[in-house]
């Protein structure tokens, strides 16, 4: 039997109810402090200007790459709590199609509060994360 | 007066965010405004709401009655010699932009120099640069030392007989240090050059007696001094303001307007063009009665024991590196910024918010200094006069959960 993929939004639900069992923002900080932690190791010369997100006070590289017709992106941040949104992103959506990203509309992440509850300069740069991947997608469709 | 007396002033001091109390501790942005100002405000607003100078009829009177009668008190406050050279703005960084343009006009020439300290907010960079550039004069920097001082040994050999005007903050925004300006006045004045202070962050703090400076300009933004945002001052000696251009055109700047030619205002109308902030600017009043009231012995010894505490607490902490680090605790205001090793200043900032505090993170419009100290940003933690001895250790024990949570 192979082994069964979850959805795009089951990935999505899955971080929502994460994110539910927390009551206190600052519990919901920690949690992404260690997601920030465990991110994926990002490649010292990719850092470059072109891979730069505008709109973030730290600093935030996202590079992406298609393989057998999947986006896989990385990325990496010097503030360890951007790294966690950063993580929680790739979770999501690295190793989707073009389609699947393109169709999504990115709710899940204002369910979970991050949007209203970052500081307005996070907010911008998350929104200009989100911005990318959707470029990403939709130059691949 | 002591401190729980001062904070009853303050209504936005007693709110609270994610349900904690919350300990604003971000006063070198802006101050909150005692309810003194934003009665006053609002009384403009409601029962005086005329424009300025023009009309005869009662409320137009009063309106400017209150106005000029600000500009007493602004006067008064800063020891200017007249209230012609008290001009009314939108803020510092409006004011330094008038002189820029009009002294620029008036006294520089290709091949003249602006000195600005490294220090300097980009409000009391930018300006310059553009006027330079306007001007084909040059632009030169007198830096600080590692501990945040500025580097005074430089400054004689700096200053030459092309050094038109240096441009220096009488406490500087990221470090808190209280600059030696009658000094630099002195220094500067024996060479000819004269010099504009930035008390953006001074004048609540210190004050400014500016005859006893010495200083030909000094600017300020009455939000940071509790007044109403949107307003600001800019003093000049009169010399300098008769021989400098408007800035602005229209409204009351001016005398007569011929299509053959206009003729200005005296002094101040002549750099008040427009419609200016009738119910912002009169707060000024209350505002600088407050804040003179704010430095009574009580008071600011407490603020003084908030102030030792907070450095020494920074300072014994090996984590920490503090930018400013006053030589006897005098020259120091209660304003720290600082970086955490192995932690990001936002990072900081946002898990100090979710507790309640309010601090500043990031570059503080100062990158050049930024940039001297090799940091991307920096944290910064301003006190004002109604913060208390409990909020500071409340400060430092979640500077230590936030650290720890970090790191």
């Amino acid at each position: 039997m192979t082994k069964m993929v979850k959805t795009l939004k089951e990935v999505q639900e899955g971080i929502v109810e994460d994110f539910s069992m927390y009551d206190e923002w600052l519990d919901k900080y920690e949690y992404l402090i260690e997601l920030g932690k465990g991110l994926a190791p990002y490649p010292e010369e990719n850092k470059t200007d072109d891979r730069l997100i505008k709109g973030c006070q730290s600093r935030v590289w996202l590079d992406w790459k298609m393989e057998e017709g999947r986006l896989l992106f990385s990325a990496d941040s010097d503030a360890i709590i951007t790294r966690g949104i950063i993580s929680l992103l790739i979770s999501v959506y690295s190793g989707r199609t073009p389609e699947e990203i393109a169709a999504d509309d990115f709710s899940f992440l204002d369910r979970i509060g991050l949007k209203e509850n970052l500081s307005p300069t996070r907010a911008n740069g998350l929104v200009s994360m989100i911005r990318t991947i959707r470029r990403a997608a939709e130059s691949n469709l | 007066m002591n401190v729980e007396e001062v904070r009853k002033l303050f209504p936005g001091l007693s709110g609270t965010v994610y349900g904690k109390p919350l300990v604003y501790l971000d006063n070198a942005a802006t101050i909150q405004r005692p309810a003194c100002v934003i009665e006053k405000w609002n009384d403009l607003s409601i029962h005086h709401n005329a424009n300025l100078h023009r009309a005869v009829h009662k409320i137009a009177a009063e309106a400017t009655e209150e106005y000029e009668s600000a500009r007493d008190t602004v006067r008064a406050f800063l020891n200017a010699g007249s209230r012609e050279e008290i001009v009314f703005t939108s803020g510092a960084t409006a004011s330094i932009n008038l002189v820029a343009f009009s002294f620029g006009e008036a006294f520089v020439r290709p091949g003249d120099e602006i000195i600005v300290a490294e220090s300097e907010h980009h409000s009391n960079i930018v300006p310059w640069q553009m006027m330079c550039g306007r001007k084909d004069a040059v632009l030169k920097v007198l830096p600080v030392d590692g501990d945040g001082h500025l580097r005074m040994d430089l400054l004689e050999s700096l200053v030459t007989d092309r050094t038109r005007l240096l441009c220096v903050a009488q406490i500087s925004n990221v470090l808190g240090i209280v600059n030696p300006v009658k000094e630099i006045v002195n220094i500067c004045h024996s060479k000819g050059c004269l010099v504009l202070v930035d008390g953006a962050q001074g004048v609540v703090h210190t004050g400014a007696d500016v005859r006893d400076m010495g200083c030909d300009f000094y600017v300020f933004s009455g939000h940071k001094v509790y007044a109403a945002p949107g307003t600001g001052v800019l003093y000049g000696r009169r010399e300098q303001l008769d021989q400098m251009p408007p800035y602005m055109g229209g409204g009351e700047m001016i005398e007569t307007v011929k299509f053959s030619g206009t003729t200005y205002a005296p002094l101040p109308g002549k750099f008040e063009a427009g419609t200016q902030n009738m119910a912002g600017t009169p707060t000024l009043k209350p505002a600088l009665e407050l804040a003179e009231a704010l430095r009574d012995k009580e008071l600011t010894d407490y603020t003084d024991k908030v102030r030792d505490y907070v450095l020494n607490a920074l300072l014994s902490d090996e984590r920490i590196r503090l930018y400013g680090v006053p030589r006897g605790t005098f020259n120091k205001i209660p304003l720290f910024s600082f970086t955490v090793k192995g932690a990001h200043h936002e990072d900081l900032a946002l898990l100090l918010d979710k507790m309640g505090i309010a601090v500043r993170s990031g570059q503080m419009c100062a990158e050049p200094l930024m940039d001297r100290y090799g940091v991307t940003g920096m944290l910064r933690a301003s006190f004002a006069p109604y913060n208390t001895l409990e909020e500071a250790e409340y400060f430092i024990k979640s500077l230590d959960r936030a650290i720890s949570m970090l790191v």
